[in-house]
């Protein structure tokens, strides 16, 4: 799976988890671009995240995640 | 890769909705009445983690107040924790709308309980909850160990009281998920400081306390002895965000939880629904025949489906109402609860039985009228995946859960569903039905007895006999094959083999069933003799070693010696083929005075009895033929 992919799939995500279907999503996206973006919501997406992709973030790699290229480059990690 | 720690808890019992999200997306132009209903209904289908989060947003953006459709008390639940408790509000939050309830979820931040609940200006009391749910985590309350427990109980009772002196509400206490490591392993409880044993002490104790104080528990650590720890709580998750319990397992936090919140308020369900057919047994008895259906001890098949007669019974007598409602005829439908041996249900049992051709809908609606209940009353139980979306479609009120293709799985997933919640026992529910629970009182009764001979009188046994038959043929091949311990000779038979024993006119065959006062003990002896002369030899003589010591062997005899004069035969011989496993029979011909014989050998030891003056033994079991 390439970024391209990986960003098309973790886009379905961010619509579910904020229920809104407009939001793009970019390599650069932070949660400042994105209101509802809070520490509950950022749970939400590492759960489903782990669960779509069927890997485990480890607690050290938790810390790094703050914004949507933190989470591909760390998929495609994962998925290698 | 995968954590393997974790399995997602699912709530499986639910059917998947095709056209689940283009329905969801059409909530937000639709009326407020039938947006409620359409909320309701998509909460009723097999959601996730995911799913819930969108069902709950549509909820909140739809009805930001209590919606007018509601007809059933609104609720104020405020949740008193010592960790993260606001990723399970969705949870919650959808599993209410699941039975039509509508929960407003109020927190404090968390470890800030106390000083809430004593502050009458805080914005808990401004809330007013009617419902509080105190979550502890075994962390919070007992440290690391060492612990004075009787200090930390007494804590937590008085945030109980503080709860309802403020509020008047009903409290919940969800036990303490065991989290804490061993130290010392299975024998964990001998190191009295030790946090996970103190984690099971506290549990203990509310269960004794909470009823005492009229306290609801939230048993989260059954549940996690039945899913396994893991799968409710991420050790990561702890650490990232203390969320004790993994936002994965929201959904059916939730789902427990609303499951009680509707049991206070009287409404679960009243009564089960059984369908017949490759449910109640295997196979379909119209084309089966009553031989033929599997049911009961001889095949695991058989087994499973007697679990699911037996978790049936249970329920009914702790008060659940049983229906039947079946696609057949009714005459043949009722043969297997009159004729069937291995039948554990009874006709008697069910208090609405339905067996017809006409459509389930239809069934259902007669049934819930006969009984008087709601249909929103009945849980259906049906195997066919046809029959369980048809009856979904025209009653959505009707519970029908999903089952796995297994029988022997279709028992967990019932008590998974959770449909019987219940927070308090009344006499009338016990009263329903008033079976003993068998093996305990027999016990507790030879105890009791002041004697052997006044206890086996008090058992009030019936033996009934009769020769081997097809409807019991499978349960005799088994016991003939199984048997180790009580058996004479250990000689296996195939089913042909046994069959043709069955038609052969040297050669009785006997089968014993045993009643007694606790219920039936099913068929627990298979005795085969064979005329060679004027001996009739006992070619096979087994029994149960669950009927052992109750002089069974000797009122087997009286039927056996009765047998052999009927071949025409002049003496029994008894044989004894000694293995690793049945030492415990080495005496029985002669506890029933048969004399040695000369022909004995190590590998075969025979026994003599004469037919002629030959003695019934004296016993008190009352001995019947099989009609």
């Amino acid at each position: 799976m390439n970024e391209d992919q990986i960003l098309e799939q973790l886009t379905e995500i961010f619509h579910q988890v904020f229920d809104d279907d407009s939001i793009e999503l970019t390599l650069g996206t932070t949660a400042a671009d994105i209101p509802e973006w809070d520490s509950m919501n950022h749970i939400s997406l590492i759960v489903l995240v782990q669960s779509h992709f069927k890997i485990k973030f480890q607690t050290s790699e938790l810390e790094d995640l703050k914004n949507v290229g933190d989470f591909v480059t760390l998929i495609v990690r994962k998925l290698g | 890769m995968m954590n393997d720690l974790s399995a997602a808890l699912e709530l499986a019992w639910l059917p998947y909705f095709p056209g689940w999200d283009e329905r969801l997306v059409k909530i937000a132009t639709a009326a407020d009445s039938e947006a409620w209903h359409e909320l309701v209904a998509l909460a009723n289908a097999r959601i996730d983690y995911a799913t819930t989060l969108r069902l709950d947003r549509t909820l909140r953006r739809r009805f930001s107040s209590v919606p007018g459709a509601l007809t059933t008390r609104p609720l104020r639940l405020a949740i008193l924790g010592s960790s993260t408790v606001e990723h399970l509000f969705p949870g919650i939050r959808t599993a209410a709308l699941r039975r039509g309830l509508w929960v407003e979820i109020q927190t404090v931040e968390y470890g800030q309980y106390q000083q809430a609940l004593l502050a009458s200006s805080s914005s808990l009391h401004a809330f007013r909850p009617d419902v509080v749910l105190f979550i502890f985590d075994a962390p919070h309350l007992l440290g690391g160990g060492a612990v004075n427990l009787e200090a930390v109980c007494g804590r937590v009772r008085e945030l109980w009281q503080q709860a309802r002196a403020a509020f008047g509400c009903q409290v919940i206490q969800q036990t303490l998920l065991p989290t804490a490591l061993a130290l010392l392993g299975s024998n964990e409880h001998r190191l009295t400081t030790s946090a996970l044993h103190l984690t099971k002490r506290f549990n203990e104790w509310l269960r004794t306390q909470s009823d005492v104080d009229g306290v609801d528990l939230l048993a989260l650590d059954d549940r996690a002895a039945v899913d396994g720890l893991l799968s409710w709580h991420d050790p990561v998750m702890w650490l990232r965000a203390k969320q004790e319990v993994t936002p994965l397992a929201a959904p059916f936090y939730g789902e427990l939880l609303a499951r009680m919140l509707a049991a206070q308020q009287g409404r679960s369900f009243k009564c089960l629904v059984l369908d017949l057919d490759n449910t109640l047994w295997g196979g379909v008895i119209g084309d089966d025949g009553i031989e033929g259906i599997k049911l009961g001890q001889g095949s695991a098949v058989g087994e499973a489906h007697l679990a699911v007669q037996r978790y049936a019974m249970e329920l009914s007598r702790r008060g659940i109402i049983l229906a039947v409602c079946s696609k057949n005829d009714e005459e043949i439908a009722l043969s297997a609860f009159e004729h069937h041996p291995e039948m554990l249900l009874r006709r008697s049992d069910i208090a609405c039985f339905i067996a017809n051709w006409e459509d389930k809908a239809t069934n259902l609606r007669r049934i819930a009228s006969s009984l008087n209940l709601g249909l929103d009353s009945l849980v259906l139980l049906d195997d066919s995946p046809f029959e369980r979306s048809l009856v979904r479609g025209a009653l959505p009120m009707v519970a029908v859960p999903e089952l796995p293709e297994d029988p022997a799985l279709y028992p967990r997933r019932l008590a998974d569903a959770g449909y019987f919640e219940t927070v308090s026992i009344t006499d009338d529910d016990l009263l329903r039905s008033r079976q003993y629970q068998a093996g305990v009182e027999r016990e507790t009764m030879r105890t009791s007895a002041a004697d052997l001979q006044s206890y086996l009188a008090g058992l009030q046994m019936e033996l009934f006999w009769g020769n081997f038959n097809r409807i019991a043929l499978q349960r005799i091949v088994q016991l003939i094959n199984k048997t180790n311990q009580f058996n004479l000779t250990t000689r296996r038979y195939t089913a042909a083999e046994v069959q043709a024993l069955m038609s052969d006119p040297l050669v009785f065959t006997l089968q014993l069933r045993l009643v007694d006062c606790y219920g039936d003990n099913g068929i627990i002896s298979v005795i085969i003799g064979r005329l060679v002369g004027d001996v009739v030899e006992l070619d096979t003589w087994l029994m149960s070693c669950r009927v052992l010591g109750r002089d069974v062997e000797k009122a087997a005899l009286n039927i056996v010696v009765e047998q052999a004069r009927q071949l025409g035969g002049k003496f029994l011989r008894g044989i004894y083929r000694p293995t690793e496993k049945n030492e415990i029979v080495r005496g029985h011909y002669a506890a029933l005075g048969f004399h040695p014989d000369q022909t004995s050998t190590t590998d075969e030891y025979c026994w003599t009895l004469p037919l002629d003056g030959c003695v019934q033994h004296d016993i008190c079991i009352k001995i019947q033929k099989i009609e």
